[in-house]
């Protein structure tokens, strides 16, 4: 090959700006849906125009946890559960960055839901953005704490028999000011509500439904990620402000979508700085850009 | 193209045309480029890529829209569209 034909441009995707171009392509499986809700993610940031020096991206462990390492961004990817926490630290040391958290349902919400619930209820402000597959799916496809009723995972091979966790009510009961889902295939949908949940003070959530082919759909004999994906979005029903009782997701059957919270709380920065202000007056700094006027 | 109603000023409407871009050694194979595209510009070619999957080929390259819609659902960043000039129309495989 001459020297000319090598130096031919290389063809550049748009993301390659805001991905680690050197450890693509990625692990997930063929016919995954976490690539989409990487996509979904980096245009929400390119249309924030924010500074990339200011974004910080923190997950957990699972195959959702690996979106930490892809982001060219400052990113950090914690033990497993541990996503949270290490964002709470992030944020209150420097309440300049943008903290998103990326993970997976198992991470977030079964050995990191006290770290999830708690976050929640101090309204410490960072987006939370949950891919819920339904399993563990890095550990061979066992039963999560969002496995719907009746479904199969390799740890319940007759179907789950526990009832799972609506996680937008979790979310909205824990204290949440900002409730969302979508699935993965409302990119365009999802892309918007990862742009509010960013813009929003306070702790914000949003669950993306996506498909796992290589686990869960093998399971359950489904098909293929892209049957599933399908599926999910053709039994999607959008219901903005819905009544978080009613979003429960059984197995197979619809899936309410849309956004459901979107409201105004003073954030764990400003309640401490107005907390000390009440206590010190005018000696007090307020600290975080904050007037500790709450 | 199909209008569930004919635009009013559609005389004035240009429709956008895109100029696709798949990088076949990065594709996986999933399909969902071929299944969403609006315009049924795409079909999984017999071709294989070095990893054994079979990458997309554009059958229909002048219906392309440039809606994006492959490049935003695509989870492999494996296919992308760009704006084309007007008379200018191609396909980079
Ligand atoms: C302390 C600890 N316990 C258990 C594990 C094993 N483990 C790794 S990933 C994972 C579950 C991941 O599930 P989820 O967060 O839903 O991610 P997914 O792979 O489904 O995207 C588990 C149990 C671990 N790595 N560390
Ligand atoms: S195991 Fe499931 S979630 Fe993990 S990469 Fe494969 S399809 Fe995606
Ligand atoms: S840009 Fe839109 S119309 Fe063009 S190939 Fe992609 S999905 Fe089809
Ligand atoms: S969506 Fe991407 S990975 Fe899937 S077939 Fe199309 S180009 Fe290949
Ligand atoms: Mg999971």
């Amino acid at each position: 090959m001459s020297a000319k034909v090598e130096e031919q441009v290389r063809e550049e995707h748009p993301l390659e700006k805001i991905l680690r171009m050197d450890r693509i392509p990625h692990i997930w499986c063929p016919t995954c849906g976490l690539g989409t809700t990487v996509t979904a993610l980096s245009s929400a940031l390119e249309q924030l125009q924010l500074d990339t020096n200011k974004v910080a991206v923190v997950s957990g462990i699972g195959c959702t946890g690996r979106v930490a390492g892809y982001m060219k961004l400052d990113s950090f990817h914690t033990t497993h559960g541990r996503a949270v926490p290490f964002a709470v630290g992030l944020h209150i040391a420097r309440p300049d960055l943008k903290t998103i958290v990326f993970s997976g349902d198992g991470d977030l919400i079964s050995i990191g839901g006290n770290h999830f619930i708690h976050t929640a209820r101090r309204n410490v402000d960072m987006t939370i953005i949950c891919v819920n597959n339904f399993i563990y799916a890095m550990t061979g496809g066992q039963v999560a704490p969002t496995t719907p009723l009746t479904a199969k995972a390799a740890t319940t091979p007759y179907g789950n028999a526990e009832h799972p966790f609506n996680l937008p009510l979790l979310a909205a009961s824990s204290g949440a000011v900002y409730v969302a889902r979508w699935t993965a295939l409302h990119v365009r949908r999802l892309t918007v509500a990862i742009k509010e949940a960013i813009q929003k003070p306070g702790f914000s959530f949003v669950e993306v439904i996506a498909p796992c082919s290589t686990l869960y759909a093998r399971i359950n004999k489904l098909g293929t990620g892209l049957d599933l994906m399908k599926f999910y979005h053709d039994n999607s029903v959008i219901r903005h402000g819905a009544d978080l009782n009613d979003v429960d997701i059984d197995f197979q059957s619809k899936i309410v979508v849309g956004k459901f919270v979107d409201i105004e709380k003073p954030t764990y920065i400003d309640c401490l700085n107005a907390g000390n202000k009440r206590a010190f007056g005018d000696k007090y700094k307020p600290y975080g850009g904050g007037n500790g006027d709450n | 193209m199909k209008f569930w109603r004919t635009p009013l000023d559609i005389d004035k409407l240009q429709i956008p045309r895109g100029e696709l871009h798949i990088l076949k050694e990065r594709c996986k194979g999933c399909g969902f480029c071929v299944e969403y595209c609006p315009k049924g510009v795409l079909e999984l070619s017999d071709e294989f890529n070095s990893k054994g999957y079979h990458p997309p080929k554009a059958v229909k390259p002048e219906e392309c829209v440039n809606c994006d819609l492959c490049e935003l659902l695509c989870p492999d960043f494996a296919i992308y569209c760009v704006r084309a000039e007007a008379g200018e129309k191609e396909v980079s495989n």
